[in-house]
């Protein structure tokens, strides 16, 4: 696994804050947009292909997850 | 509008149409198609020492520019046939590109930041020229027998050779083959006729291809266009060819009527707005649709397929032509080898998995430059808008932009290579194509180690870097030193560096300019069995 996903913030609240206030005031739009750029600076700066394949596999799982979750919330 | 020059030839009857079915003529090698591929091919075959019987359908060079972008490796196969000082002498040199979004340029990039190479990263030629060319080198070679108006219009696969039926003017006749190689084209009438499917992935978009007639002040570089000012929400290229012709290319959108697009009355505002003025007259216009698609297997039976015909990529990176070069130099020595019985037919598997692997990675490139152009979805067009915002102030954003790659030679993965045991710190790897650099002959005359390799036949050749004790090379191998008393002197020091070279580095290469092995230190012994492997022999 070279992904890591343990929490690496000592604040990690401050993180969290400073991603979701950089959405404040946007647009869906505008925030897709913000977004896709995060996405490709940080990718950037980890600048290793597998970490970024784990953190998209990652992600997918979680979607899948999350959206069998709420069929199961509706039924 | 102008066309471009045509070359016509004409037809002659060969006295093998006078033969019954039963008597048909037998011939070691015929290739069918001559193209830019199945022409270098042909050459390479009789070259050495084969004869080749080239067949086309059709009785002259076809017209339009087409392919225009021939790559530097290109080139040092074309060295090896004779023709590239032709082609470049004609050519127009260029390894500048630049990436403009809007009206702003966004980055540029150099494909040959480097000095000492004898030939450039690129250079622009009409298809129409390099076919020429190739032609006039296959006129003066006995051993090449080229068949305009030659259909082939059937086929039978037999156990040790093939049966090509041929329409002609004067009527059908047969021929016996060995070995067939079918150089026909993405319209392959072979590929069918083998039953091969050739499946891949359709892109939508269209695109309006446009040679232009003008004079004028741009510089011989690539120009690509994100969004420009002229053709909004679309891309745009621009390059120059020989005889004050620019190809433009212009991405349409995909439900674009392609005869409406292409009337010049419609084209004409397009370019005048993307050059600012009409002074220019149209030489040619198409429209094309592209896929990307691969054979799964090039060789059937006794046919053996390349260029056009194995492969279709997208034509952003010149990986059309310039893979199908890549190609007939990969498979001429080979099916020479085989043809004399001095490597086994299994041998010609190389082919298909050196080739097979090199188009996959094409057809990835390549594809991969198709969408970034021609986003497919809402979130991949916000990606790709993020990457040209990005590349505005950041290098890896620059970077990121796909504006087409350019062809560069595959690296191999095969079983004919000889994996390092020994440390490098640089030098190309088996599989890697031969690097040039500068040398000096002797009596102090300058040489690129590329002509030194022509000039050592082109056949299995060491490149060695003398330590003074010299290593005995096998039977039928070439030799090139450098050092020594009576080596090549690495005049610029760049040899040594680009090799990786201590005193007594080996290279062992392929007759196509690959590297079948290297070896810090090498052995009569550890060479044999290099070569051995690199034949298919072992």
């Amino acid at each position: 696994m070279a992904l890591s996903t343990r929490s690496n913030f000592p604040k990690p609240d401050d993180a969290f804050r400073a991603v979701v206030e950089a959405h404040r005031g946007l647009s869906d739009e505008q925030s897709a947009n913000l977004d896709a750029m995060l996405v490709l600076i940080l990718a950037n700066h980890i600048g290793d292909l597998d970490v970024l394949r784990e953190a998209i596999a990652l992600a997918q799982r979680r979607m899948v997850d999350a959206s069998q979750q709420a069929q199961q919330q509706q039924q | 509008m102008a066309q471009p020059s045509k070359v016509q030839f004409g037809y002659r009857r060969h006295p093998d149409q006078d033969r019954a079915g039963t008597e048909a003529a037998e011939y070691p090698v015929v290739v069918i198609g001559a193209g830019p591929v199945g022409l270098s091919l042909a050459i390479d075959l009789a070259q050495r020492g084969q004869t080749v019987v080239l067949l086309d359908d059709a009785d002259r060079i076809g017209e339009g520019s087409r392919a225009i972008c021939f790559s530097k490796r290109s080139l040092e196969f074309w060295d090896r046939l004779g023709v590239a000082d032709r082609m470049v002498d004609k050519g127009v040199v260029w390894s500048v590109g630049r990436i403009f979004h809007g009206a702003s340029l966004l980055y540029q990039f150099n494909l040959l930041p480097e000095e000492g190479h004898k030939r450039p990263a690129f250079i622009n030629l009409q298809q129409f020229y390099a076919e020429a060319y190739l032609v006039d080198r296959v006129q003066q070679l006995e051993a090449i027998d080229l068949r305009w108006r030659n259909k082939v219009t059937g086929l039978e696969q037999r156990n040790d050779h093939a049966v090509l039926t041929i329409e002609t003017p004067d009527g059908p006749y047969w021929m016996r083959a060995n070995y067939v190689v079918a150089c026909d084209g993405a319209r392959s009438s072979l590929r069918q006729m083998v039953g091969a499917e050739f499946a891949g992935q359709v892109f939508e978009d269209q695109f309006l291809i446009a040679d232009v007639k003008m004079t004028a002040e741009f510089p011989t570089e690539r120009w690509f266009w994100f969004d420009p000012p002229f053709h909004a929400g679309r891309s745009a290229l621009l390059h120059k060819q020989p005889d004050d012709i620019w190809r433009i290319d212009l991405q349409l959108n995909p439900d674009a009527d392609p005869v409406v697009e292409k009337r010049p009355e419609n084209v004409r505002p397009r370019i005048a707005r993307m050059l600012g003025h009409d002074k220019f007259d149209f030489e040619w216009i198409s429209l094309y649709k592209f896929q990307c698609r691969r054979m799964e297997k090039f060789i059937h039976g006794r046919v053996i397929f390349a260029g056009d015909a194995a492969h279709q990529v997208s034509p952003f990176g010149a990986r059309g032509a310039n893979s199908g070069l890549e190609d007939a130099e990969n498979l001429a020595w080979k099916l020479d080898r085989v043809l004399r019985k001095l490597s086994p037919e299994a041998l010609l598997e190389s082919y298909h998995i050196e080739r097979s692997a090199a188009a996959d990675e094409n057809i990835r490139e390549s594809t991969r430059s198709t969408d970034f152009m021609a986003p497919t979805s809402r979130q991949e067009a916000r990606l790709r808008q993020a990457v040209l915002s990005l590349a505005k102030e950041t290098e890896f954003g620059k970077r990121m932009i796909n504006g087409g790659r350019l062809s560069v030679p595959s690296v191999y993965d095969s079983p004919l290579l000889t994996a390092d045991r020994d440390a490098w710190r640089g030098g190309p790897r088996p599989g890697a194509s031969m690097l040039d650099a500068p040398i000096a002959a002797g009596g102090g005359q300058p040489a690129f180690l590329t002509e030194a390799f022509v000039k050592a036949g082109a056949r299995f050749t060491l490149l060695e870097f003398s330590n003074g004790v010299g290593v005995e090379a096998p039977d039928g191998v070439g030799v090139i030193r450098i050092g020594g008393n009576d080596g090549f002197s690495d005049s610029a020091g760049l040899a040594g560096t680009r090799y990786d070279a201590e005193p007594g580095t080996a290279y062992l290469l392929r007759p196509d300019g690959y590297v079948a092995a290297r070896f810090r230190h090498p052995t009569h012994n550890s060479l044999d069995a290099a070569l051995a492997r690199a034949t298919g022999i072992n």
